[in-house]
């Protein structure tokens, strides 16, 4: 049972990648035809699904690089360390245009190019939280553990393979299902857009939601909305939670706790197919890799010098080329930022003013109504049994899914631009909100609650002495995320081609993609410098001192 | 382990010593530089050989240093200067064959949780190539002698501390170590446990069991040292310098309750609470290196034990109840808590001027008595006024404070008082512990969201 059970997903995985193989390397067509059949939605899903899957794989790769490069050695810290910060302040869907068509023009002919691009997008919306927290991670490794490693005279591979990666990987999984979970966000965004007068559209599930909105289809807009959900679901049961429950073995703790179930996990581990493949195939060579690796780290400790040497030069070579390389960028960034004129520039402030309102009333708005309901729902556990599950779904849709929806009522129901960029913004980010909040007020301690109900602490105080503080961490690990949802999601908010014509707000997105649409690069650049700007520091000023706050005066101890 | 090894381990065990040292640390210092050129001392030029055959036990009080001496010994940590010698030859760290082979069990057993007991015990053989089946037989065979047979495929989280420590002796033993370095090793595990897994560990050694031909043992434990060690190094802190390095002669097993062991146990008790003064080696013993005498290194800035204000408060009165005088050994006992925790507190009131101590005694003195009869607000008092007379980071504080027209200055201000004489790490701890003494005395305020000491309202 076990084993044909093993052996029916094999054989789903392998059609996945030959369908889409079949894809990837047929001619160049940048307008798919999309069917609005319910019956092509499996196979679209099955497209959008080896996207993120292989955009995952690169960025988990990356991750691991990355995190390790910046871990190993202090002075390669201090340079990728921010480095990173700020790739990840920057708006990804602001690379779209350039991406693509470099992509396109690397892979002529073929439909490769357009499919890579789309994959290198949503990598770029992945790695740098992973890699962020492989980094620390490896940080936090016990020191007598490190000991232990380092008498023992593990080998680079030994450690990382007994040390590092156990150690880091619960914070792997929990980082790539919320990375996964934020990649289809933009996963529907590149699956169809417009660069100036070229259409590109690519077969998978946004593709075929946004086409079913065009042309008003309810019926395809319900059955576009049902594989979604039905493919995220299904992620969620075959894929996080076996990982979740796989990866409670590396739970750094000393007491045995309860685990988290998964009975896609038992049925693995029941498996006989996958028991014999790892005893007779990949322990086999495990062992070859590690004994060779132990045998070579011996004699290359006996003769340590001279490659030392070398490897020092080298680097200095690397580093040299690199910054001779990042010199020239920065000054063809600027030559280009010079083109504009001061009355771009004033028009830009005023933009990002504009979108800067919006984000943070989008922020409040969600926050008006989440904290309420996320507390109601968390302090009712009758409530939270049922609702949690929900939130967690409805937190998953991608937002980008839903805009052409939401656009095509509110143009029904009579409403402008300006409202559907807030409406985006808002359901792009009020789950978040709302899924922290929950999880905050089902934390707080029963003491504490007990306490209050003996003091009878009228309502208002209720709030102030007991409710707001004890959420007040969660809190700010919604509003954080949903911040850097909404700046990302003004992009197509505030500027979108429906139904044959472009709708437009003005705004920091807005100026991104008219720049975009228009060719002008020196406009794009300085947007999208402008918006990772204000990301970044809005990040340090305020983000960064409430985190603090949160970790010290708001943190319940145990 | 070959014939040869086991007669040359059998007459090694019989003399105690058998010519030259296995691994030996020569002037062996740890300091850290400060940026005005200045540097602070952890541990002041050190010599210590490891001899074969020998239990060497390093002992001192919490905080001074032991575990960087052998953090140092063992390769782990790099000197600021001297050096560490393997077999006579230099280890520099970078060459592979001078690495000593030895093996380590830690206090918190340091073991991979995500690894099963088995995997823990093969993976130092698999850092070293071992083949899998050669690793298997060898890992069983050692698992087999700290008794853990049966529990191969369990997780470490499944197992006692106890069984957990048995895994951490099983790795460390697992490669064949000629120096087993033991950092702790029983501090993790209650009383009845330690106990037990000590007359292992012994029987072990005595019985010739391991390949190992020298233990060194860092502890707090003074009892533990006593029954374990052939040799004891009682360190002094604020640098890290020896104190006191004798060989002890009674035979095994010992009994705590004989008079020499109790005599033992006492004359440390003495040399940890005067470290300034010399005291006569009790009988059973016998020096090994010329002792360091009472010349003291240049004075140094006062260090505050980190007590709390209420554990000194509740001392005294229990040094009442005992008629105003107790051997500290005897207290130690009574109070069940050891050495480690007891001295801190001894220290506080010693340097507060509430007890005097002498030959291992310590006898309350009047302001002492005076402290332990009174009330909370009296108590408060006679501790802002101890403070204020024999304690000068307070003093400094309290006069910087007043100094100021708004009575208020930054943490920051103190810290880099500090940092002058103490490691980050110790400057953070000086200071908590003077805030902890001064919000006591109600001499200042402290906010420490906004890291401001204010001066208290009288």
């Amino acid at each position: 049972m076990a084993d044909a059970a093993v052996f029916a997903g094999i054989l789903g995985i392998l059609y996945a990648v030959v369908v889409s193989g079949r894809i990837w390397f047929s001619p160049f067509t940048p307008v798919a035809n999309i069917s609005g059949s319910p019956r092509a939605l499996p196979l679209y899903a099955a497209y959008s699904l080896v996207r993120i899957v292989i955009a995952y794989l690169l960025a988990l790769v990356f991750a691991l690089a990355y995190g390790l490069a910046a871990a190993k050695s202090d002075r390669a810290a201090k340079v990728l360390l921010p480095l990173l910060d700020i790739l990840q302040s920057i708006p990804v869907l602001s690379f779209l245009p350039g991406v693509m068509l470099a992509m396109v023009a690397l892979f002529p002919g073929r439909q490769i190019g357009l499919e890579l691009g789309s994959v290198l997008l949503i990598f770029t919306g992945l790695a740098w939280n992973i890699a962020f927290s492989f980094y620390a991670s490896l940080k936090g490794i016990p020191r007598e553990l490190d000991e232990a490693a380092r008498l023992y005279r593990f080998s680079a591979w030994q450690r990382f393979g007994e040390l590092e990666l156990p150690f880091a990987a619960i914070g792997l999984v929990w980082n790539s299902m919320m990375s996964v979970a934020g990649g289809w966000f933009f996963l529907i965004a590149c699956e169809m857009f417009v660069l100036g007068k070229r259409d590109f559209r690519l077969p998978g599930l946004g593709s075929y939601l946004q086409v079913a909105a065009d042309a008003g289809d309810t019926r395809a807009i319900v059955w576009g909305m049902v594989a979604m959900i039905a493919v995220i679901v299904l992620l969620d049961q075959l894929v996080w939670r076996p990982v979740i429950a796989w990866s409670d073995k590396f739970k750094f703790e000393s007491v045995e706790g309860a685990a988290p179930q998964s009975f896609v996990l038992t049925l693995l581990r029941r498996s006989g197919i996958l028991a014999s493949f790892y005893r007779h195939v990949i322990f086999p060579m495990e062992e070859r890799v590690t004994r060779r690796v132990a045998v070579k780290a011996g004699e290359r400790a006996d003769s340590a010098e001279a490659p030392h040497k070398m490897r020092q030069w080298t680097g200095r070579l690397v580093g040299a080329a690199a910054l001779v390389a990042l010199l020239w960028l920065v000054y063809r960034a600027l030559s280009t930022l010079a083109q504009l004129g001061s009355r771009e520039l004033l028009l830009l402030t005023r933009d990002a003013g504009l979108t800067f309102v919006r984000v943070n009333a989008a922020l409040a708005l969600g926050a008006l109504w989440a904290v309420p309901a996320g507390v109601w729902i968390g302090t009712t556990p009758r409530v939270a049994k049922i609702a949690q599950p929900l939130v967690q779904i409805a937190a998953s849709i991608p937002a980008t899914a839903l805009f052409p929806i939401l656009l095509l009522f509110l143009i029904r129901a009579g409403g402008g631009m300006g409202i559907a960029a807030m409406a985006l913004m808002l359901i792009g980010t009020q789950w978040y909100i709302l899924f922290n909040v929950i999880a905050g007020a089902m934390a707080i301690p029963t003491d504490l609650k007990e306490a209050s109900a003996v003091f009878r602490f009228p309502r208002r105080e209720q709030w102030t002495h007991l409710i707001l503080p004890a959420i007040f961490p969660y809190l700010v690990t919604g509003l954080v995320t949903a911040s850097g949802g909404a700046w990302n999601a003004s992009i197509i908010a505030e500027y979108f081609h429906f139904q044959g014509q472009t709708m437009s707000v003005r705004g920091l997105g807005a100026a991104i993609s008219s720049a975009t649409d228009s060719g002008n690069l020196p406009v794009l650049l300085a947007a999208t410098l402008v918006m990772s700007l204000i990301v970044v520091t809005v990040n340090r000023t305020v983000w960064q001192r409430l985190y603090r706050l949160a970790a010290t005066r708001y943190k319940l101890e145990t | 382990m070959s014939q040869t090894t086991r007669n040359q381990l059998a007459t090694e065990h019989i003399t105690g010593e058998n010519g030259e040292p296995i691994l030996e640390g020569r002037d062996l210092e740890k300091f850290y530089l400060q940026p005005d050129g200045g540097k602070i001392e952890v541990v002041s030029p050190t010599n210590v050989k490891i001899m074969p055959g020998q239990i060497l036990a390093l002992l001192g009080p919490s905080g001074c240093g032991k575990s960087t001496l052998l953090r140092m010994l063992t390769g782990l940590s790099k000197p600021s200067a001297g050096e560490v010698l393997w077999h006579g030859k230099a280890l520099d760290g970078r060459t592979g064959q001078e690495r000593p082979n030895v093996g380590i069990v830690f206090q918190s057993f340091a073991l991979f949780p995500w690894l099963t007991v088995m995997e823990n015990v093969e993976a130092p053989l698999e850092a070293r190539g071992v083949p899998a089946l050669e690793r298997q037989k060898r890992a069983l065979r050692i698992l087999d002698a700290v008794g853990l047979d049966g529990f191969e495929t369990a997780y470490p989280k499944e197992l006692s501390g106890g069984m957990k420590q048995r895994v951490g002796f099983a790795r460390a033993l697992v490669i064949e170590p000629e120096v087993l370095f033991m950092d702790e090793p029983f501090s993790a595990l209650d009383v009845l446990t330690a106990e037990t897994l000590r007359g292992e560990l012994l029987e072990l050694w005595h019985g010739r069991q391991i390949p190992t031909r020298a233990i060194f043992i860092v502890t707090h434990n003074i009892e533990e040292a006593v029954e374990l060690a052939d040799r004891v190094i009682v360190l002094a802190s604020n640098p890290a310098r020896i104190r006191e390095d004798f060989e002890i002669t009674l035979p095994q097993p010992r009994s705590h309750k004989s008079e020499p062991f109790e005599a033992l146990v006492d004359h440390i008790y003495r040399v940890l609470t005067q470290p300034d003064t010399h005291h006569e080696l009790p009988p059973e013993t016998k020096p090994t290196q010329a002792q360091p005498g009472t010349t003291l290194p240049t004075p140094r800035y006062q260090m505050l034990p980190h007590v709390r204000a209420g554990g000194i408060d509740g001392f005294l009165e229990i040094l009442v109840d005992h008629g105003g005088r107790e051997d500290l050994h005897r207290l130690s006992h009574q109070l069940m808590l050891e050495a480690d925790d007891l001295l801190p507190i001894v220290e506080a009131c010693k340097v507060l001027g509430y007890v005097t101590v002498e030959l291992g005694d310590a006898e309350i003195t009047e302001v002492g008595r005076k402290v332990a009869a009174g009330d909370i607000q009296a108590r408060k008092l006679l501790f802002r006024d101890a403070l204020l007379a024999h304690v000068p980071l307070l003093q400094q504080m309290a006069s910087a404070l007043q100094a100021k027209a708004d009575g208020s200055l930054p943490l920051e201000f103190f810290h880099d008082l500090l940092a002058e004489h103490f490691s980050e790490e110790e400057t953070d701890r000086q200071l908590r512990t003077a805030i902890q003494w001064g919000r006591y005395a109600e001499l200042f305020e402290y906010d420490s969201a906004k890291k401001r000491l204010t001066l208290a309202k009288p």
